[in-house]
C-alpha cells in the first residue's frame, strides 16, 4: 500500500472519494481514486450502461488570451484552431520543434469570447503551461486556472441526468461547448469525454464542485468511477493515454493521429516540423500505433514485446489489459508498418511465451457520441 | 483431517494426506480486485517451495502466485479458465488454483497458521 505522502496534491473532491470508500493511489502528483467499492469491472460496465461520474480535476485548465490566440496556438499544434467555430471544442496535439508529441489536449472557442479554453493532461500540465507561455510570449498570454475543478459525466444516461440540473444541456451535440449553470453554479460544459460514450465534461469553480458532484451522484443512474475504469474505458474506445501510447518519442503519423491535423494546416505546412511530418503522411512512417487483440484470454500488458511469426521483434505494447465490455484482452501498441494492416497476424510475448494475436481496428468498442445530424 | 496454512505472499495451502491444495487468500483477492485471467501449472510440473507456479491477473495488473510448498502438480482448477471471477467469489474454496503431491511435509509446518496470518494482515 502507498504511504500517505505530503507531496501529493488533492482535488477538491478528495474527502468525498475517501467518504465513498475509494482506494486512493498516487497519479500524476495527485492522490486519486483508482476504484470505489464496486470495483473496476462494475464501474466500467455501469458507465457503458447508465452513467459514471469521474473527478478529473487533476487535469490542467487554462485560458489563452491575446489579439488572436487561435493563430498563436497554431504555432504549437497542427490542429485547425483558426477555423474552430464559436461554441465548438477540438482535439489537438502539442508538438515540440522536432514534431514529436509533447502532449494531447482539448481546446474550445466559447461563444462571444476571444480567449481559448484549454484542457491538458495532469502529468504534463506544468511543462505544457511553461512551454506554451514561453513559446507564445508577446503574441498570447496563458492563464492557468488551478482554481477550477473538472468533472466528467459519461454514459448513455448522462444527458438525461445532467438535463435535470442544467435545463437545455441536452441540445449540445458532440464537441459543442457552452457556458451555462449546473444546479445554479456557473460552468463550462462540453459534450465530450474520454470513454467513447456520450457524455459531458463540466468545468466548475473549485468551491462549487463538491455540491455539484453530490447532486449528480444522488441521481439513480450515476455511480462514481475511478481511474482504473477510466483507463479500461478509454482503451476500449481506442483513445491514447499520454506518457504511454504517445510521448516525445513519436510523431502524429506514427501515432495514427493524422486526423487531428487540419486540412488547411497540411497544405500550409506551418506547424512544428511540418515538412518532416507531411513527408511521413505521404510516404509512410516506419511504425504505426495499432489496436491488438490476443487470440486467447491472457492480457498482454504495457511493455510486452510484439513479434512476427518467425520470432523477430517488430514492436511493443504501450497499453494493454482487459476489455470488460468485450470480456476479452485488448491492447494498443506500435508495430512496423508492414504489420499494421487490420487482421495482421502477430505474436505478443507474455512471460517469455509468444501468444497469437491480431491487429484489430480501433476503437474496439464503437463510439456512441451524440453527433450533430 | 485437513489443515490450512498461509504465506506472507498471501497464498493458502490445505493439506490432506500428502496432497496440498493451493490458492490465494481472501485478502489477496480483495487487494487484486476483479480477477479476469488465471494461468495455471500443468499436471506433472515440479515446483519448489516459493517457486513461481501460477499467475493471477486483475483488470489492472498481473501478479505471480508462488507455491507455498514444493512438489509435483497433480491437477489444476480448470473451472477458473471459464470463470476467473470464482477467485473473488470464493478465494479460499471454489477459487482454488492447483493441487500438488507434497514433497516434504516439514515445509508446511513452517508456514503461518490462520491466527498468525490474520495478525500479519492486520499489520499491513
Amino acid at each position: 500500500m502507498a504511504e500517505p505522502s505530503e507531496v501529493l496534491h488533492k482535488t477538491p473532491l478528495h474527502a468525498l472519494h475517501v467518504e465513498l470508500g475509494a482506494k486512493m493511489v498516487p497519479f500524476s502528483g495527485y492522490d486519486m481514486p483508482v476504484q470505489y467499492p464496486a470495483g473496476i469491472l462494475k464501474e466500467h460496465l455501469h458507465t457503458r450502461e447508465k452513467a459514471g461520474l469521474f473527478d478529473v480535476s487533476h487535469m490542467g485548465q487554462a485560458f489563452l488570451s491575446g489579439n488572436d490566440p487561435a493563430r498563436a496556438l497554431e504555432r504549437l499544434t497542427p490542429a485547425d484552431a483558426i477555423g474552430l467555430k464559436p461554441g465548438l471544442q477540438r482535439y489537438g496535439l502539442l508538438l515540440n520543434e522536432r514534431g514529436t508529441i509533447k502532449d494531447d489536449f482539448m481546446f474550445s472557442r466559447l461563444v462571444g469570447e476571444t480567449p481559448l479554453y484549454l484542457v491538458v493532461n495532469a502529468g504534463t500540465k506544468h511543462g505544457d503551461f511553461d512551454y506554451i507561455a514561453g513559446m507564445l510570449k508577446g503574441v498570447a498570454e496563458l492563464e492557468p486556472r488551478p482554481d477550477r475543478a473538472l468533472l466528467a459525466l459519461q454514459g448513455p444516461a448522462a444527458s438525461a441526468v445532467l438535463g435535470r440540473h442544467s435545463p437545455g444541456i441536452a441540445k449540445l451535440t458532440f464537441m459543442q461547448v457552452a457556458r451555462c449553470t449546473v444546479a445554479g453554479a456557473p460552468a463550462i460544459v462540453s459534450r465530450s469525454g474520454y470513454t467513447g460514450e456520450d457524455g459531458f465534461e463540466i468545468s466548475l469553480e473549485g468551491n462549487h464542485v463538491l455540491r455539484i458532484a453530490r447532486a449528480l451522484l444522488a441521481e439513480p443512474e450515476v455511480m462514481p468511477i475511478g481511474l482504473g475504469a477510466r483507463d479500461s474505458l478509454r482503451l476500449e474506445a481506442g483513445l491514447c493515454l499520454y506518457g504511454h501510447d504517445i510521448d516525445e518519442t513519436v510523431n502524429p503519423v506514427e501515432a495514427s493521429l493524422v486526423w487531428s491535423i487540419g486540412k488547411r494546416r497540411k497544405l500550409d505546412k506551418d506547424f512544428p516540423a511540418a515538412d518532416k511530418i507531411m513527408d511521413l503522411v505521404f510516404n509512410g512512417a516506419a511504425k504505426k500505433r495499432v489496436g491488438i487483440r490476443p487470440d486467447g484470454r491472457a492480457p498482454a500488458r504495457e511493455g510486452s514485446e510484439i513479434a512476427d511469426k518467425s520470432g523477430r521483434v517488430i514492436g511493443k505494447i504501450t497499453s494493454g489489459g482487459f476489455g470488460p465490455t468485450l470480456n476479452a484482452p485488448i491492447a494498443m501498441g506500435y508495430v512496423e508498418s508492414a504489420f499494421a494492416g487490420d487482421g495482421s497476424e502477430i505474436d505478443v510475448i507474455v512471460r517469455g511465451k509468444p501468444l497469437p494475436a491480431r491487429v484489430s481496428p480501433l476503437p474496439f468498442v464503437p463510439h456512441r457520441y451524440r453527433r450533430a445530424v | 483431517m485437513s489443515e490450512v496454512r498461509f504465506t506472507d505472499q498471501h497464498e493458502w495451502v490445505r493439506i490432506e494426506g500428502d496432497e496440498a491444495t493451493i490458492g490465494i487468500t481472501k485478502y489477496a483477492a480483495e487487494q487484486l480486485g476483479d480477477v479476469v485471467y488465471v494461468e495455471l501449472p500443468e499436471a506433472g510440473h515440479k515446483v519448489g517451495a516459493g517457486g513461481e507456479a501460477a499467475v493471477v491477473e486483475s483488470v489492472k495488473a498481473a501478479s505471480e502466485v508462488y507455491a507455498p510448498v514444493g512438489g509435483e502438480v497433480t491437477t489444476s482448477n480448470s473451472a477458473l479458465a471459464e470463470d476467473p471471477a470464482k477467485v473473488n467469489a470464493d478465494p479460499e474454496g471454489d477459487g482454488w488454483f492447483f493441487k500438488l503431491k507434497l514433497a516434504d511435509k516439514s515445509e508446511f509446518s513452517k508456514l503461518m497458521t490462520a491466527e498468525q496470518y490474520a495478525e500479519f494482515v492486520k499489520g499491513l
